[in-house]
């Protein structure tokens, strides 16, 4: 979608992703994240107009977090914007901040997702966001055994299980190439057998092994007008377009219902918006939010927009490592990291730096011009979005 | 500012102590219900409402994604919706960008609070504060409030009689709003001998708990133009966060509103705010708040609270007529409340406490420890 005026991205700033950042509490967490962002556009906190916020407070239990924290995000003085939209928190800030320099009210923007699971209990939390009467008791966190079955259900339970932990190995070769991801496990692919039998069973065929992690950990990110951002950087990321699409809170919990997948829908609007006819050709890498193995095996499909099994074939062929023909999640993506309000800005991040050509070691072996990165969230919420290497409009 | 953005519509619920029969899902309902109504808009793809906005908080809810719950009641099953986790005035920034980025051409706010959920309301804004230094010693909103209400006494020799003043006047003017039902007028003996919560702030000097939802439709110059005959266009905005730490600051010194209203005049091109407006809305949180945010918007000058309290300057400036935060909203919606107010009085729609022919309105919001982060909106009508 045209906008007012151009937006890239000209800096990005992660800590370390980590089960315990004892050593620094929440500001001083996110102050890293500031810092290196800064560093990274080669600027200091005076040039900031704006600064956006966000996480979910419930996991640390802090209300209306930015007030304390500005002493870590650098605030003091400034304009700030606190949005926070659940897991697709990250992606949300992404898009608030393209608002606020698209809209011409401000020129450079600052935007900082970040969280401390270690604070809180995090599968409390998300159990927490059902509804007390309805849904509550039946809501077992982020955990969910249903994408297994039904994974196993259409294509039989060998053949699913196998694209499942291969996907998971292929992450996990990922991260062990991004220095910042928290889980990093140096899995080999003749351990599949093992893990597939002796992880441990969380919910149905959903294991630890298959799971997303809780880390700590704060994603900073700066944006700037078309002509800020070519002074100020060599190679922005620029940002093409985004969609946030969500759905009810209730759905049919017995399954055999077909519905459209948010997923699938922001696809189809954000292909259709851009001329995008064969995503795989015309984008060249996906940052993809995907809390399990199953989920990312599953959801290829949906955001791919792919018929029968070739979302299984594409993980059977390696298609999506780093050096397949197309990468999913260099980085490693949600399962070696996931500091949820960071998470989803951390795939916008990372798509960045592939575009900037600033990811380092997990650099992909080829030229990115046109990258997606999703968020995840709520009841089956995406927010998607579009960068590519040449200015959009 | 670039591309011009009305608000077309506004809707708000009754604040009352408790709405026992009501969930927020319902209260934001109504407030949808009667903005669809009188805008004739849907959700539908081509024309409808491109993004909805929510304004909560999910420790007054006690639910992880407060807005999780709200998909439904805004429309938003496969359409966009987010939320803003801040005072409410700022999902109206928000929209604003988001209309003037391009990316969409209306946008719909709804915010809600039931702060009689919480057994104590300090319970929850104790939990601002960070967990090593200051929790400990046991601060509140109230609690950090009472401190500044010292500071500021001080500095601009605001006594318990003017104190009492303000709030017999609010409650005066809550009799003429019908959202406040609940809000009985006091004569300035009760306020002066209510009891004391944080010295010299009194029960009655404190906003009432109450639960509530407000709304408002944004919109684009041109599809304004189709929804309403009386477009209010958002002329300026501005905000500022102060620092977090009490002892970093000077608690008399407005530091972030000033700098919140000089951004919001600068965007909106105005020299003067002396006579810039005819109606001013402000979050008076607490009886001190309400000369002492004036100052800071420079409506009388920095130290001369009392002296524009004694020479009728919330009667002679239309400070309020709604009666302000004292007469009733959850403190997360306060700037979203006033912003709403401030329309009704641009439209003409004020009812008994029409200010007459208004034509430009202030608006302002207050977050976090003795007035951390400010925010102020300008509007205007043709």
């Amino acid at each position: 979608m045209k906008k007012n005026r151009n937006v890239g991205i000209i800096g990005v700033g992660q800590t370390v992703y980590s089960s315990h950042r004892e050593e620094v509490n929440q500001p001083e967490m996110i102050h890293e994240a500031v810092s290196a962002a800064l560093k990274q556009a080669g600027l200091t906190i005076d040039d900031i107009d704006c600064i956006v916020h966000g996480n979910m407070e419930l996991f640390e239990m802090v209300h209306q977090p930015d007030l304390w924290h500005t002493l870590g995000t650098g605030a003091y003085g400034k304009e700030t914007l606190r949005v926070t939209t659940g897991g697709t928190t990250g992606a949300t800030l992404v898009c608030a901040a393209d608002h606020l320099v698209a809209s011409g009210l401000h020129d450079i923007v600052l935007a900082v997702g970040f969280e401390k699971l270690q604070e809180g209990h995090t599968t409390g939390g998300i159990t927490n966001m059902a509804d007390p009467l309805w849904g509550r008791q039946l809501q077992t966190g982020a955990l969910t055994g249903m994408t297994a079955a039904d994974l196993i259900e259409e294509f039989g339970e060998e053949r699913a299980k196998k694209a499942s932990m291969k996907y998971r190995i292929i992450m996990d070769k990922h991260a062990m190439k991004n220095d910042k991801a928290h889980r990093r496990l140096g899995l080999e692919f003749d351990q599949a057998d093992d893990l597939a039998v002796n992880s441990p069973a969380l919910v149905g065929e959903l294991r630890m092994i298959h799971m997303c992690s809780q880390s700590d950990g704060a994603c900073a990110m700066i944006f700037a007008s078309e002509e800020k951002a070519k002074k100020l950087c060599k190679q922005p990321a620029w940002i093409k377009d985004h969609i946030t699409v969500h759905r009810e809170e209730l759905f049919c919990i017995f399954g055999g219902v077909p519905y459209l997948t948010t997923h699938k829908y922001a696809a189809q609007k954000l292909y259709e918006r851009n001329g995008i006819k064969d995503p795989r050709k015309e984008i060249d890498l996906f940052e993809m939010y995907d809390p399990s193995s199953w989920w990312g095996l599953d959801w290829l499909r949906e955001f791919l927009l792919l018929e029968n099994d070739e979302h299984i074939k594409m993980v059977e062929n390696g298609d999506i490592t780093i050096d397949g023909s197309f990468p999913v999640n260099p980085s490693g993506g949600v399962i070696a990291s996931n500091p949820i309000g960071a998470t989803a800005m951390i795939r916008v991040a990372e798509a960045a730096l592939q575009i900037m050509g600033k990811a380092g070691d997990h650099q992909v072996n080829k030229p990115v011009n046109q990258a997606m990165a999703s968020g995840f969230g709520g009841t089956m919420w995406t927010v998607l979005l579009l960068l590519t290497k040449e200015v959009p409009w | 500012m670039g591309k011009r953005v009305a608000i077309c519509a506004v809707a708000q619920t009754t604040y009352e102590r408790d709405k026992w029969h009501q969930r927020f899902q319902g209260m934001a309902l109504e407030v949808l219900e009667s903005l669809l109504n009188r805008t004739g808009l849907d959700f539908s793809e081509k024309n409808g409402i491109g993004m909805a906005i929510s304004v909560s908080d999910d420790i007054f809810d006690a639910r992880t994604i407060s807005d999780n719950a709200m998909t439904d009641v805004l429309g938003a099953h496969l359409r966009c919706e987010e939320k803003v986790a801040q005072e409410g005035a700022q999902a109206v920034y928000y929209g604003l960008a988001a209309i003037m980025s391009g990316h969409t051409d209306l946008v719909l706010i709804i915010g809600h609070c039931k702060e009689s959920q919480g057994k104590s309301r300090n319970m929850v804004t104790h939990l601002a504060f960070d967990p090593f230094y200051t929790r400990p010693v046991g601060l509140d909103f109230c609690a950090a409030a009472g401190l500044q209400a010292q500071a500021y006494a001080e500095k601009s020799g605001i006594s318990d009689e003017h104190l009492a003043d303000v709030v017999v006047r609010a409650r005066c003017n809550a009799a003429n709003n019908p959202f406040t039902p609940e809000i009985k007028p006091v004569s300035k003996e009760e306020v002066l001998k209510s009891p004391m919560l944080a010295d010299p702030i009194r029960l009655l000097h404190a906003y009432p708990v109450s639960d509530g939802a407000v709304g408002m439709i944004l919109a684009s110059e041109e599809r304004a133009k189709e929804i309403t005959k009386n477009p209010v266009w958002i002329k300026g905005v501005g905000n500022c966060m102060d620092s977090f730490f009490l002892g970093d600051r000077d608690l008399a010194s407005n530091f972030a509103l000033k700098k919140a209203a000089r951004r919001a005049y600068d965007r909106a091109g105005i020299k003067d705010p002396r006579s810039a407006f005819d109606v001013i809305e402000i979050s008076d949180q607490y009886a001190y708040q309400h000369p002492m945010w004036i100052e800071g918007l420079g409506i009388c000058d920095d130290g001369d609270g009392a002296k524009w309290l004694d020479s009728g300057g919330p009667d002679k400036f239309k400070v309020n007529p709604s009666g302000g935060m004292l007469a009733g909203n959850p403190l997360i919606l306060s700037g979203l409340v006033r912003s709403a107010e401030a329309v009704l009085q641009l439209t003409g729609e004020a009812g008994k406490r029409q200010v007459k022919d208004a034509r430009t309105a202030l608006a302002q919001g207050v977050m976090g420890p003795a007035g951390q982060f400010h925010t102020v909106i300008i509007l205007e009508r043709d």
